[in-house]
């Protein structure tokens, strides 16, 4: 009875449509060619090529987000919402965290 | 053709193996042959391989919990007997290669295929009973879940007898664990288990959080769920979290082993530094993700043998979920010696104690509740007391290792050992086998024999600090972990007492199994029997439907009123059964085998890739794709049961009911 629940569902989901699809699919296309695109070409320095690729990686999850997962502000993703932004917080918690601590054993260890 | 599997690849030249495989098989087909004998084949694949219902993958996945324990402990004591044999000179029974990967093996079954898979089956028993649904948010995962589990601990017992296992401990640090000192499959194996085994855990969190945001009875806010679905709640959040950490940091691995990448090499820019600190974002929060579940159920349990309300349900509550959060920002812990500064160690130092102070509220709460309560010591209580005291010892070690300077001191002896197995057998183990002894009447009708649980506990209990107090004392004598010989003679005897702790603990399993057995003789009995559903006059939903409960769980949705829903309705004069009203046709998943053969392919997937036969795993792989694409295409997937089957199975239950309420 609970797969009919994803099906009827009243958490009111939106499924997406074929255009929305496609949208998402492109757009995720053309920032993959851009990261690539920027590491091949050598057009950036390197840590400005690093932090090019970070964006683009970012603006990706996004579009995937919005595009394929159907995520929006409306009142019946609360539940989403609320989920993405514990996984947001989570994340930086652990990049954050692990810069932090990479950086600081790499002074102290002299092995950078 | 075969990769890199040949005739050299099998152990013959090992007795122990031998062994273990000729003693295996044999048991093996006396179990096939028994079956067939008795003509189950049919019932296994239609009532249980192919069930979508949580109940039975609950108590399917608890199999596999005890058949892992079995193995992960005869890993344990063969690595205690090693140690009590191998002093000055003697080189023991078991050769380095040999010992290295049975701690290897020992941790990682424990870990994912005992503790996980318990955890899991208590709440897929419990959950969706005592939120009132009539089954989970995604019954076919669930049975997917539950398949890929168990084909990735036949992955790991597969590595017994053909080839090798990992020797680089349970997390497989490298750069040991790179192809430039590990060149055998035996990595491949863990990773490969590790990965799909998550999978199904990964599905398991989706699960269970969809179904506890979305499937609550009509009433049930969240401040009136009760704490083992807000401790299960919280998991899922964690497991959802942390997973995905631990599927990355294995994926760069196997780049490494695989495909000559660089991540965590010693050379080309790799640092294995960065491994420790993504395994153990993961490995953190999976502690926790073990031990909450526990939590809750010592909550339910004190609450109904104290005879009282959980004491301070609120702070439970908050505990839970401030737990959740911190567990995920301590986890340099593991590695202070690591060579970070003062600054991240003070910072990981201090999370570390204040997670403290949340577990330090519960075991408060637990003890009011017992204050003043009419406390009935049942077996399953004992479990609950005995972990009482035990959690408590191991998390004061457990703070004290959170200091940074005395972790210098204690980081990789057997200190560490004696603190994590006090706080997962203190916690985890004794909570869920608590959990087993209480709900274990709900799920098949019966109550577990009592003298054989009491017996059990105080095996368990006693034997727990014969074999892991000594091992704090080595601790500060300084031996360290995964030592295959010695020659020093302080160490000797306290390794002894170790072992016949070890030999304790072992008559503690003999006596749970006999415990099983004995409650399954005897399960006629009346005195054993369970006809009300309500066995221990418990306060949550659970116990308001029959044991065990018809398939569909509530033939009519419960309403919530109150916390402890059944408790208010029981002093109200409510039937929260709503038993005699006109019954509506009810929607429930039909069976499906996708899940079984989604795991067999995937089984067949890794088992390829490990010996990197590309062809096998290439069918592997298309497999699982065709099956899941042949299950989303099929739109044949659910059914009504009528009101008429409905009413029959209700009125029978009233019918008991009535029967046993006048022998009482």
């Amino acid at each position: 009875m609970a797969d009919a629940h994803a099906h009827t569902d009243h958490s009111g989901a939106s499924h997406g449509s074929v255009g929305s699809y496609l949208t998402g699919f492109v757009i995720s296309v053309l920032l993959t060619v851009a990261a690539f695109g920027i590491v091949m070409a050598h057009s950036f320095s390197p840590s400005g090529t690093i932090a090019a690729i970070a964006i683009l990686a970012a603006v990706q999850i996004v579009v995937h987000l919005v595009f394929f997962l159907h995520m929006n502000t409306s009142s019946e993703q609360r539940w989403n919402v609320m989920a993405f932004v514990f996984t947001v917080l989570t994340v930086f918690i652990l990049i954050v965290g692990t810069l932090f601590i990479m950086h600081d054993t790499s002074i102290n260890m002299m092995s950078r | 053709m075969l990769g890199k599997l040949s005739w050299s690849d099998i152990p013959i030249d090992v007795p122990i193996l031998v062994g273990t495989f000729a003693g295996a098989a044999i048991a093996g087909l006396a179990v096939l042959g028994l079956i067939t004998y008795y003509g189950k084949w049919g019932y296994l694949w239609k009532e249980w391989f192919t069930s979508v219902d949580h109940k039975r993958l609950g108590v399917m996945y608890i199999v596999l919990a005890l058949v892992a324990l079995f193995r992960g402990f005869a890993d344990a004591i063969m690595m205690r007997s090693q140690l009590a044999l191998a002093y000055a000179g003697n080189p023991g029974y078991l050769p380095p290669h040999h010992y290295d990967q049975i701690f290897s093996a020992h941790g990682t079954i424990m870990i994912f295929f005992m503790a996980m898979a318990f955890m899991t089956g208590l709440m897929n028993v419990i959950v969706p009973l005592q939120i009132g649904a009539r089954d989970v948010a995604f019954p076919f995962l669930n049975s997917l879940s539950f398949w890929m589990t168990t084909i990735s601990f036949v992955l790991i017992n597969i590595s017994l007898f053909i080839g090798e296992f990992s020797q680089c401990g349970w997390l497989a640090y490298p750069p040991l664990s790179e192809q430039q000192f590990s060149p055998g499959v035996g990595v491949d194996y863990y990773i490969w288990a590790v990965q799909l085994s998550g999978v199904g855990t990964l599905l398991t969190g989706v699960n269970f959080f969809t179904t506890i945001v979305k499937m609550r009875a009509p009433g049930m806010t969240f401040m009136k769920m009760p704490v083992f679905t807000w401790t299960i709640f919280c998991t899922s959040v964690l497991i959802m979290l942390s997973f995905p950490i631990l599927t990355v940091a294995l994926g760069l691995l196997g780049l490494d082993r695989y495909l000559g990448m660089h991540f965590f090499t010693n050379d080309g820019g790799g640092n294995q530094m960065l491994y420790l600190s993504v395994i153990w974002g993961w490995g953190h929060p999976e502690v926790y993700i073990l031990v909450l579940p526990a939590f809750g159920a010592f909550s339910e349990i004190t609450q109904t043998f104290s005879r009282k309300p959980l004491f301070g349900y609120n702070t439970m509550v908050y505990a839970t979920c401030s737990i959740m959060v911190l567990s995920m920002v301590v986890w340099l812990h593991h590695f202070f010696t690591m060579g970070a500064g003062a600054n991240v160690n003070t910072f990981f130092g201090i999370m570390t104690m204040i997670i403290a102070i949340p577990t330090g509220v519960k075991i408060f709460n637990w003890l009011f509740t017992m204050y003043k309560g009419r406390v009935e010591f049942h077996a399953t209580m004992y479990w609950v007391i005995g972990f009482m005291i035990t959690f408590t010892i191991g998390g004061m070690t457990g703070v004290m290792l959170a200091i940074p300077a005395a972790d210098f001191v204690l980081h990789n002896s057997l200190f560490v050992i004696a603190h994590f197995h006090n706080v997962i057998i203190g916690g985890v183990y004794f909570g869920y086998v608590a959990a087993m002894n209480f709900w274990f009447p709900k799920a098949f009708g019966f109550k577990l024999n009592e003298a054989w649980g009491k017996r059990a506990f105080w095996l368990w209990f006693v034997g727990f600090y014969f074999a892991f107090m000594p091992l704090y004392v080595l601790g500060f004598e300084g031996m360290t972990r995964r030592m295959n010989h010695y020659d020093n003679p302080e160490w000797y005897p306290w390794l002894l007492v170790a072992e016949a702790g070890a030999v304790m603990i072992a008559l503690g399993i003999v006596c749970q199994l006999t415990q099983i057995y004995v409650s399954i003789r005897d399960r006629n009995l009346a005195e054993n029997r369970d006809l009300t559903g309500d066995p221990w006059n418990a306060r949550t939903l659970e116990w308001s439907t029959s044991s065990p409960p018809p398939f569909y769980n509530f033939a009519v949705v419960p309403v919530v009123h109150d916390l402890d829903a059944f408790a208010h309705d029981k002093e109200a004069g409510i039937d929260t059964r709503a038993a005699g009203s006109t019954y509506q046709p009810i929607h429930m998943p039909k069976n499906t085998a996708a899940g079984f053969f989604v795991g067999m392919f995937s089984l067949i997937l890794g088992f390829a890739a490990v010996w990197w036969i590309w062809w096998l795993a290439a069918v592997g792989l298309i497999g699982v794709i065709a099956t899941v694409i042949a299950r989303s295409s099929n739109n044949d997937v659910d059914y009504y049961v009528p009101a008429s089957e409905v009413a029959r199975i209700e009125n029978e239950h009233t019918r008991n009911l009535l029967a046993a309420q006048a022998a009482e």
